[in-house]
């Protein structure tokens, strides 16, 4: 038995971690003590402001490791491609791929967190339930609406559900992994669950988000348990260094990485685990939606990449078929059912199903900058890259989403956006470019995210797959050009559906995605250029 | 040590036999905690293999994540018994396709 030792914490390094999660618990006391008319301001400036303070951090963090002095802080590893430090006793691992994605997170949050702020669109209330205990339909219901009651628990929720995000890319361990994985999902249960319109949906949505999430939950924990007995210690340094001496008892590590991978891939929605997106991002309130599309997809690829390009790194030749047939499977499952859908939200849904089989496919590119050729770009580059050009667009067509409504709420029947076009050729202008940039179409960030993670799989061998990629991407044109058809050339059902004025709020983040989704389609070079500063994790 | 082993695997099985078989959203979710406690086992019976302290120190944690899981997922559960006075998890079907 060892002698216990304090772990040191590197508290500027960790300082973005530290104030989201601060702000989050402040947010509970904000509930709990601030008059109820004075919550929802209190609530939003000062989510707003921890992101923004956090993301502060982050570029101070990043100037940091960039600086001249990063050699002598013993910030560099290896052979000078990766640098960042481990924190809390090797237990949170902070460097470039780390940095970049806790920044397209809080920039995620923020724009989420203005969505969530969003009262315009409902008559001066927002898309959350006004008190989520009170049944539907009753009394209780009624009273607390027409008195404009607000959840404004959802902020410190998000927050939580940021904060473990976040902490699920810096994850060193299995154990620190998991925990993050449970912060990250708790939170966005509840928030599943409390739409204010079409409350029976919403919390079915929660229902089965929580089953399916828990049980792949424990997937994931028994995946670790067997990696942890296969190789004695749950570091993935300790990890990749018991695959390379290739111990004793190696069946047991293969149905580890198994189990790990059906936790992992519940998360992302690859194929055969996708079951829950449709239900989940239809039932969900649509800010939450926007945002959990986004973030958690993010934190997922990045906890994965670490955790196969780190700890599984050297035995890859037994993960890369099981990542090879899944991501084939998950991009014809996604493109080929997104056609039969005539919900927006479900169509998105499948849409982001599709995406995560492009993403795989990035997964399965070549790793160490070392073994490139001059121009190439690594696979973690190209990653991290479509992760970004996802998220932007994806934000942005939900945020879209939630402005089409009717009386009844928002209006996602596919039919009831027939005429949009006639109706508001702006908001139909600006969805049509969010569905062409996740179709790929040049000029938009979805051509240069696809051909970066093609072009990655490509130089690895992975012809196979990058055939059905494009295949896939075809059938998905065929689908997003479907909605455009929609909107602009068919006749418009009954009144059609309206469009509601937004606030500033959904207005910015509109306006960020689309302005993002075209900086990155024409100018794609900074934000290349800064996943490529990122460079490698720690090993 | 293999005893535990394949004791833990027996039980993480019966609580994945018992998620997909079980229609009551609450005997679904103890059959979630059941999959968890398997865990621990493992984790626990690895630790005395290895000779360290990870794995007792993760089944402490894990206690700890299921009970924030069981305050969330029974909260979730009770919403939608009530609303639905039923915690079948087949009435819950408005979503599909």
């Amino acid at each position: 038995m060892t002698e216990f030792v304090k772990p040191d914490v590197a508290y500027f390094e960790l300082w973005p971690l530290l104030v989201v999660f601060g702000v989050a618990c402040l947010g509970v006391v904000v509930e709990a003590f601030a008059p109820r008319s004075a919550r929802y301001i209190t609530q939003a400036l000062l989510t707003l402001a921890g992101l923004v303070a956090a993301m502060a951090g982050v570029v101070m963090i990043g100037l940091r490791f960039a600086g001249d002095g990063a050699a002598e802080d013993g910030l560099v590893h290896g052979d000078g491609a990766a640098y960042g430090l481990l924190s809390i006793g090797g237990t949170i691992v902070v460097d470039g791929p780390t940095l970049f994605l806790w920044g397209l997170l809080l920039v995620f949050g923020f724009l989420g967190a203005l969505l969530f702020a969003e009262r315009h669109l409902d008559g001066g209330v927002s898309a959350f339930a006004g008190q989520a205990a009170a049944l539907p339909g009753t009394d209780a219901e009624r009273e607390a609406s027409t008195r404009g009651l607000d959840h404004t628990e959802v902020y410190p929720l998000l927050m939580f559900a940021l904060f473990g995000m976040m902490l699920f890319p810096a994850a060193n361990d299995l154990l620190t992994m998991f925990v993050a994985l449970e912060i990250l999902s708790l939170p966005l249960y509840l928030l599943c669950g409390l739409a204010r319109r079409r409350r029976l949906l919403s919390q079915e949505a929660a229902l089965k988000y929580f089953l399916l999430g828990a049980f792949s939950s424990g997937f994931f924990l028994y995946g670790a348990a067997l990696v942890y007995g296969f190789a004695g210690s749950m570091e993935f340094g300790a990890i990749n260094e018991a695959v390379r001496n290739d111990a004793a008892n190696s069946g047991m590590l293969l149905v580890g990485i198994g189990l790990l991978s059906v936790g992992l891939l519940f998360k992302v929605g690859a194929a055969p685990f996708q079951a829950w997106t449709p239900d989940v991002y239809q039932g969900a309130p649509t800010p939450v939606t926007a945002f959990m599309a986004a973030g958690t997809k993010v934190a997922a690829f990045g906890a994965m990449l670490r955790l196969f390009y780190v700890a599984f790194g050297a035995d890859r030749w037994s993960w890369q078929p099981m990542m090879w047939v899944i991501a084939v499977l998950t991009m014809l499952v996604g493109a080929v059912l997104a056609i039969t859908q005539t919900d927006v939200k479900r169509l998105l849904a499948y849409s982001s199903v599709a995406h995560t089989g492009f993403i795989l496919t990035g997964l399965l590119g070549v790793q160490a900058t070392a073994d490139l050729a001059v121009g190439e770009i690594s696979s973690l580059q190209a990653v991290l890259f479509y992760l970004a050009t996802y998220g932007f667009s994806t934000l942005g067509a939900f945020a879209v989403v939630s402005l089409v409504r009717d009386s009844g709420g928002e209006a996602t029947a596919l039919t009831r956006w027939a005429g949009l076009g006639k109706e508001s050729p702006v908001v139909a202008g600006v969805f049509a470019f969010f569905l062409l940039a996740m179709a790929g179409i040049p000029l938009t960030s979805g051509f240069v995210g696809k051909l970066a993670v093609f072009s990655v799989a490509l130089a690895a061998g992975a012809w196979p797959v990058v055939v059905f990629a494009v295949l896939a991407s075809i059938v998905a044109a065929f689908l997003y050009i479907r909605v455009i058809k929609a909107m602009y050339f068919d006749e418009p059902v009954g009144d059609g559906p309206t469009v509601a004025y937004p606030s500033v709020l959904t207005a910015t983040t509109i306006a960020i995605g689309a302005a993002a989704t075209l900086m990155l389609g024409v100018l794609p070079g900074p934000l290349l250029d800064l996943a490529a500063v990122a460079g490698e994790f720690i090993r | 040590m293999t005893q535990y082993v394949v004791l833990s695997a027996i039980l993480f099985t019966i609580g994945c036999v018992g998620v997909l078989t079980r229609r009551n959203a609450i005997v679904v979710f103890m059959c979630v905690e059941l999959m968890l406690n398997a865990c621990n086992l493992a984790f626990v019976a690895f630790a005395k293999q290895h000779g360290n302290l990870d794995g007792q120190v993760a089944a402490f944690f894990v206690m700890v994540v299921a009970a924030a899981e069981v305050v969330v997922g029974l909260a979730i559960i009770m919403t939608i018994f009530r609303t639905r006075r039923s915690a079948s998890v087949d009435d819950a079907s408005l979503l599909k396709y």
